[in-house]
C-alpha cells in the first residue's frame, strides 16, 4: 500500500504487524513500544528489544465513531463513521486499540471473534496516503 | 467508631452547573462565598486554600489556588494547585486534609470551577507526537465516548445487558436530578426518548454520555476540633480519601492509552484499577459496601454507573443490572446512587466535580437535600478517576 506512516514507531506497513518491546530482564511486553523504565515496578530495566507483535488477536470489545471526533483527527468530508475495537493479543497479554476497516459495521463484530492486524489509509493529503494499523475480522461474519 | 485521620465538613457551596460561558473564576468564587456563608466564617478565617486546577483555561487555571485566592483578595494564606484531570478535586481535597491533620492548618477552602469548550473534550493545542493523548485522537479518532463505549459493549456481550438497561440508569438519575437546584438538566425522560437520541459510541446515545459544563463547588474543611468549637450540628466528617494509582498491569483499557498493559508476565494486582480506588477508602474508613448509606458515582456514561456498582462492592460482577432493576439503587431504594443526578444530570465540570460529590454527600448527611434526600443518611461514598490513572474517592459520614 503506498503511502508513509501517519506516525512512524507504531506498526511495519510491510508485515502487517504492530512493533511493540520486550524487557530485556523481565520480559514483559508493552505497546506502544516502551521508552524509560519498564511498566514492571519491580523491575527497573531500560532495556528493550522492538518486536512485531501477534498479527492476531481476540474482540476485547468494540464500539462506533458515530460522530466526527475533533481535532487533531483527520476526517474525510464528508464524515463517514467507523468502528473502532479493543483486541486481545494472548501472546503479548496486551489489549491494543485501532480502527477497523471500512465496511465492517459494529453489527458484525462481537466479543471474542478472531481479528487480524492490517496496514490501511488514515487519511490522505496533498502528499498522499498517510497510513495506520487497523483491525480487519479474520472471518467477516455474514 | 472513630477514626483518629478525621476532617470536618463545616461548610458547602456550588455555583450552579450549565453553559454560562462566563469566567471560571466567577463559578469558583461564588461557590468559595456559598461555602463560607454555610459555614459560618469570613474569608480571613481560611488558612489554607487547595485550588483544583482547569488546563482549559490558560495560565491562571493551572494555578487555580492563588487565582481563587486573589478573587477572594490575598489574604496570606497558604496554598496549593493541582490537577489530575477528573480527580483534580479530590486531590484538593487530600492536600486540604493532610494539611489539617499534620497540625500544619486548622481552616482550608478546596475549591475548583471550569468553563467548557462545546462538544466533545480534545487535547490541548499543538503537535504532540509523544502524547498519548494527541496520538489517541489522531491516529484513531478515539475520543472519550469511545472508552465508554468499549466498556458498555464489554458488558452487553459479556453479561447481556441491554440498552434498556442503560437507558435506566439514565431515567433515575434525571429523576434525582430534576429536584437538585445546581443541576444543569432538571427534566426526566424516559427509556424511549434516551434510545431516541442520536447514537454517539456504540451502544451508548447522546442521552447516555456525560456533556460538558461550566461550574464551580467548594468545601470548607476544618479540624474536628474546630468545628466543634463553633457548634456544628450534626458533625459530618471526611474519614478518608484516597488518591491511589493504578497497580501494573491495568489490564482495562484506559483514557488516553491505546493498549493496556501486558499480563504476559507480571501476575495481575489483587484488584483491577477501579474497585482498588474504593477498597483503599474502605480499609482506610474500617468499614465495607454494607455500611453504606449512598453513593456518589463517576457516571461518565449511564453503562459506567452501573460498573462502578460492582467496583464499590454494591454487587458482584454482571450483577449491576438486576441491582438497577430492583430499584435499590434509586432514592427510596437500599443504597441511592447518584442521589445528586450525577454526570447524567450536571454534566462534567472537571476541576469541581469530585468536590462536588462531596458536597451532595454533606447535604445528604445533614438532612438538607429537599426533594432528593435519601433518608436517615449516615455514611457516603464518593468515586471517580482522573486520565492517567488518578484514582479518587472520599468516605463521609455524620
Amino acid at each position: 500500500m503506498d503511502g508513509v506512516q501517519a506516525v512512524e514507531g507504531f506498526f511495519d506497513p510491510e508485515t502487517q504487524s504492530l512493533i511493540g518491546s520486550k524487557c530485556q530482564r523481565c520480559g514483559t511486553y508493552a505497546f506502544p513500544a516502551k521508552s524509560g523504565l519498564c511498566g514492571n515496578p519491580r523491575c527497573m530495566s531500560d532495556q528493550f528489544d522492538l518486536v512485531p507483535l501477534s498479527r492476531r488477536g481476540t474482540v476485547w470489545s468494540y464500539t462506533s465513531a458515530s460522530y466526527q471526533p475533533p481535532h487533531p483527527y483527520v476526517a474525510a468530508d464528508p464524515f463517514v463513521p467507523f468502528s473502532i475495537a479493543a483486541v486481545e493479543l494472548e501472546a503479548e497479554g496486551l489489549v491494543v486499540l485501532g480502527q477497523v476497516v471500512a465496511g465492517v459495521a459494529n453489527a458484525d463484530l462481537k466479543v471474542g471473534m478472531e481479528m487480524e492486524v492490517v496496514t490501511d489509509v488514515l487519511y490522505s493529503d496533498e502528499d498522499g496516503n498517510k497510513l495506520v494499523w487497523k483491525f480487519r475480522p479474520v472471518e467477516v461474519a455474514k | 467508631m472513630t477514626s483518629a485521620k478525621r476532617v470536618a465538613v463545616l461548610g458547602v457551596g456550588m455555583h450552579p452547573w450549565g453553559k454560562w460561558g462566563r469566567n471560571f473564576v466567577e463559578y469558583g468564587v461564588a461557590a468559595a462565598q456559598a461555602a463560607l456563608a454555610d459555614a459560618g466564617i469570613a474569608w480571613t478565617d481560611v488558612d489554607y486554600v487547595a485550588g483544583a486546577d482547569t488546563i482549559r483555561n490558560g495560565y491562571p487555571g493551572f494555578i487555580a489556588g492563588a487565582t481563587f485566592a486573589q478573587a477572594l483578595g490575598f489574604q496570606g494564606t497558604r496554598v496549593s494547585s493541582s490537577y489530575a484531570a477528573c480527580a483534580s478535586g479530590a486531590q484538593a481535597i487530600a492536600n486540604a486534609r493532610a494539611q489539617i491533620l499534620a497540625g500544619l492548618a486548622e481552616v482550608a477552602l478546596v475549591v475548583g470551577a471550569d468553563t467548557t469548550p462545546k462538544g466533545f473534550f480534545a487535547p490541548v493545542g499543538g503537535e504532540r507526537r509523544d502524547d498519548p493523548d494527541w496520538l489517541r485522537f489522531h491516529l484513531l479518532g478515539a475520543t472519550n465516548p469511545t472508552y465508554f463505549g468499549l466498556y458498555a459493549r464489554r458488558r452487553m456481550d459479556r453479561f447481556g445487558s441491554t440498552s434498556e438497561d442503560f437507558a435506566a440508569v439514565k431515567v433515575k438519575n434525571a429523576r434525582h436530578g430534576a429536584a437538585n437546584p445546581n443541576a444543569r438538566y432538571r427534566k426526566e425522560v424516559t427509556i424511549e426518548e434516551v434510545l431516541a437520541s442520536p447514537m454517539v459510541a456504540d451502544p451508548l446515545h447522546l442521552q447516555e454520555i456525560c456533556a460538558t459544563s461550566d461550574g464551580g463547588a467548594a468545601l470548607i474543611i476544618t479540624s474536628v476540633e474546630y468545628a466543634k468549637r463553633h457548634g456544628l450540628q450534626p458533625l459530618v466528617t471526611i474519614d478518608a480519601v484516597s488518591t491511589v494509582t493504578p497497580v501494573y498491569p491495568n489490564t482495562v483499557i484506559e483514557m488516553p492509552n491505546f493498549a493496556t498493559d501486558s499480563s504476559a508476565t507480571v501476575a495481575l494486582p489483587e484488584r483491577g484499577f477501579r474497585p482498588s480506588i474504593t477498597a483503599a477508602v474502605y480499609e482506610e474508613a474500617g468499614i465495607g459496601p454494607e455500611d453504606l448509606s449512598m453513593a456518589e458515582v463517576y457516571d461518565l456514561s449511564t453503562a459506567l454507573e452501573l460498573d462502578w456498582y460492582e467496583d464499590l462492592g454494591l454487587c458482584g460482577e454482571g450483577e449491576a443490572e438486576a441491582l438497577l432493576r430492583s430499584g435499590a439503587t434509586a432514592v427510596g431504594g437500599r443504597i441511592p446512587v447518584n442521589p445528586s443526578g450525577g454526570l447524567a444530570s450536571f454534566g462534567e465540570a472537571i476541576p469541581a466535580q469530585a468536590i462536588a460529590q462531596v458536597v451532595e454527600s454533606v447535604l445528604q448527611l445533614r438532612g438538607q437535600a429537599t426533594g432528593r434526600q435519601v433518608e436517615g443518611a449516615t455514611v457516603a461514598i464518593t468515586a471517580n478517576q482522573g486520565l492517567f490513572g488518578h484514582g479518587s474517592s472520599v468516605l463521609i459520614r455524620r
